[in-house]
């Protein structure tokens, strides 16, 4: 008894919330590490004498397949062009709602966050309708301008484009709502002292308030690094990963490989190289800000 | 007002506790049933049949779709929730059996005498009878009669000499851009079908090495990517299909090979004018008629049922004949039993006829687990050859290395049961 008092009051508050985390996600994490240097498969399922410990021939072949390399690509492009593009479109819509001339403020904000609260396969249904070569709505647009249609989900060098768009269009609601948050506890006085210098709206926007917003930034782009990363309802649903692989990504193989084919040694082994990819981009982001500083 | 509600609740609590508990008293639990998709609502209308033929027997059918079905079976297999009776695509039974999901149904050769050679096959594991074909399906030419008309041509083609010929007139027809054949790239089923038609066993040597360097195989490839490179067909996947049924109507196409859930869908989608306009035809193949795949679904009792007997009962029930003709009225699937396809309804119907011509000629695929995942890499690599990204020989050449590999824990499991076997 003595023994338990012992114990510092706070860790018996932690405690609950310690062994959650280590039942729902250290163990898992341990048992997908030693999974990955199996070869557990659909023979592997039924019986567990047919499971081989393989070593590091997983992570091998990884590196050899090109499927691996074609879907890292892809997530690195749907990384690199539509993180940017998702944090300045949802940047552009928070200035814009925020803006002092806006009328009806709430009103806006509900409605661009409403595609974030959107069921993503109902979106998909719709934005494969708009993408449709024939009778999409997109390519009659493109007509009226002049332009030949695009098989936007068809052609391998169109569906990422499309991809991206459509996940942008989804995501930047919840950007948005941050970045309006951040806006609005930049304090007013600074913007009037900005004026009384006589400094212009672009000015202020460079001096004040992308500085006041610098933590927010961090924020947003690791969460959409993080989100983006993990690309995997958006093809799931409209490309299941084609054309021609043009769309895979790395958690959809992940999942392919796992859930469809069952080669869980396998799927085990490109979660954690996709696990190691986020941590090793987010790390260098915490230590590109701090320097920066 | 606060007590009013807790009274409700109460009373609704109650009336669980009864509910729940009455009917465990007196019977034994239901019997469970999984079916996929557009099966698993009609084949409600025939187990109530079921029940009424042996009283005290209840029958609960889960309906679910087929898109998450393999997932989910192996999932409920992993976490010991399967129900009594599965529905099963015939080509996932060969992994069922060697997951020991399923109980061996033992003699049924009366009624396995009746069903289509090609259809019974693909349900024999090692020649033990592991399910009981319930429908069948396989690909077949779905086609424009006014557009081969047309273009002159009398009947539809038997031959590949004969299809090449109808499809390069048909494109040349004057109305606009036209395809003569939809293909989807997305999908394996006919570039299997070709390559089996070629002569081709896709695998060979007990299934331990692939067979895709042969000539035949090769052959069927050279024939298949034709239909792209003359443009005869359009590289569309499936996700781009939307508007199947309405390019179908407008003749931007003339060829569809699909399966016999589409004649249900094509009587439905397509316009009056155009009902009259389509029929279905056998397979052409290289030198006259050819094979199809046998494809559908059987039924199979799980291992872990605690009631076979009834299960068995249930499976041989849902697959007699008559079963299957009250089956074809609810769904239009097709009766595996060829005794079920004498019956005036489906001897009389229109577009059925060139599929019990074509049943006689159907082939299963490869009885292995991995077959699911070794057709996946054959579309994958046909559709990388048919959009340039490979050449023809590269496509083969990789086809046979990732799929030789994929065959490789095959080989191991094979050897070590033979030394095995060979060790005292």
């Amino acid at each position: 008894m003595r023994r338990l008092a012992a114990i510092p009051a706070g860790v018996w508050f932690v405690a609950p919330a310690l062994a959650l985390i280590v039942v729902f996600f250290f163990l898992p994490l341990a048992a997908s590490l030693f999974l990955s240097f199996t070869d557990f498969d659909i023979y592997a399922l039924g019986r567990l004498d047919r499971l081989r410990f393989i070593g590091l021939q997983n992570y091998r072949r990884l590196l050899n397949d090109p499927m691996f390399w074609a879907a890292l690509r892809n997530t690195l492009y749907f990384v690199i062009v539509g993180g940017p593009l998702s944090v300045l479109v949802s940047l552009g819509a928070a200035l814009l709602v925020n803006h002092r001339l806006v009328r009806f403020q709430g009103l806006f904000r509900t409605l661009l966050f409403l595609p974030v609260v959107t069921t993503l396969v109902a979106v998909a249904v719709v934005w494969r309708y708009l993408y449709h070569p024939r009778y999409g709505f997109l390519n009659y647009l493109l007509g009226l301008a002049g332009l030949s249609p695009i098989d936007w989900l068809g052609d391998p060098e169109w569906a990422m484009p499309a991809i991206i768009l459509m996940a942008v269009w989804k995501n930047f609601g919840f950007n948005m709502v941050v970045f309006i948050a951040g806006l609005q506890s930049v304090p007013r006085r600074l913007y009037e002292a900005a004026e009384i210098d006589g400094a212009d709206g672009w000015r202020q926007f460079r001096y004040i308030t992308l500085p006041m917003l610098a933590p927010t930034f961090l924020f947003v782009t690791v969460i959409t690094l993080i989100g983006y990363f993990q690309l995997f309802a958006e093809p799931y649903v409209m490309t299941q990963g084609g054309p021609a692989d043009s769309t895979l990504s790395v958690a959809l193989m992940m999942f392919q490989e796992g859930f469809r084919w069952w080669n869980l040694g396998y799927a085990a082994a490109v979660a954690f190289v996709l696990f190691l990819i986020i941590l090793g981009g987010t790390l260098i982001q915490a230590w590109l800000r701090r320097w920066r500083r | 007002m606060a007590t009013r509600t807790l009274n409700r609740w109460m009373g609704l609590l109650l009336n669980l506790g009864l509910l729940s508990g009455c009917p465990a008293g007196e019977t034994s639990a239901p019997l469970t049933m999984w079916a996929m998709g557009r099966e698993g609502e009609s084949v409600q209308v025939l187990t109530a049949e079921f029940e009424r033929r042996h009283p005290g027997v209840k029958v609960r059918v889960q309906q679910i779709p087929w898109s998450a079905a393999h997932e989910k079976l192996l999932t409920a297999f992993a976490g010991d929730s399967l129900p009594d009776v599965i529905q099963l695509g015939n080509t996932w039974i060969p992994e069922f059996a060697a997951l020991d999901v399923i109980l061996p149904l033992g003699d049924m050769s009366a009624a396995g005498g009746d069903v289509f050679p090609g259809i019974i096959d693909s349900s024999q594991i090692d020649g033990q009878l592991m399910a009981m074909p319930w429908y069948v399906d396989t690909r077949l030419l779905f086609y424009r009669k006014d557009l081969l008309a047309q273009a002159g041509i009398e009947r539809p083609p038997r031959t590949w000499a004969e299809w090449q010929t109808a499809l390069t007139r048909i494109v040349a027809l004057p109305g606009g851009p036209r395809f003569g054949l939809l293909l989807p790239v997305n999908e394996w089923q006919p570039l299997a079908i070709m390559a089996l038609q070629a002569g081709s066993t896709l695998l060979r040597d007990d299934d331990r090495h692939t067979d895709f360097q042969s000539a035949a195989f090769r052959r069927a490839f050279g024939f298949y990517l034709d239909l792209f490179r003359r443009g005869y067909a359009p590289a569309l996947g499936e996700t781009q299909l939307s508007y199947l049924y309405r390019d179908f109507a407008e003749g931007r196409f003339a060829f569809y090979i699909t399966g016999p859930w589409n004649l249900g869908e094509f009587r439905q989608r397509l316009p009056a004018r155009v009902q009259a306009l389509w029929d279905t035809a056998p397979m052409p193949g290289p030198e006259g008629p050819g094979v199809s795949l046998a494809g559908g679904s059987s039924l199979a009792v799980c291992r872990s049922s605690r009631q076979p007997e009834m299960a068995r009962a249930l499976l041989e029930f849902l697959t007699q004949p008559e079963q299957q003709v009250a089956f074809y009225h609810l769904t239009g699937d097709l009766p595996t039993r060829r005794s079920a396809w004498a019956d005036p309804v489906l001897a009389d119907a229109p577009h059925t006829a060139a599929f019990h011509q074509q049943l006689d000629q159907v082939r299963p695929t490869p009885r292995i687990p991995e077959w699911e995942r070794i057709a996946e890499k054959i579309s994958h690599f046909a559709e990388k050859a048919v959009r340039g990204e490979m050449s023809e020989a590269g496509a083969v050449a990789a086809l046979d290395s990732e799929v030789e590999r994929i065959l490789a824990k095959r080989r191991w499991l094979m050897d070590r049961a033979k030394s095995g076997a060979s060790q005292p």
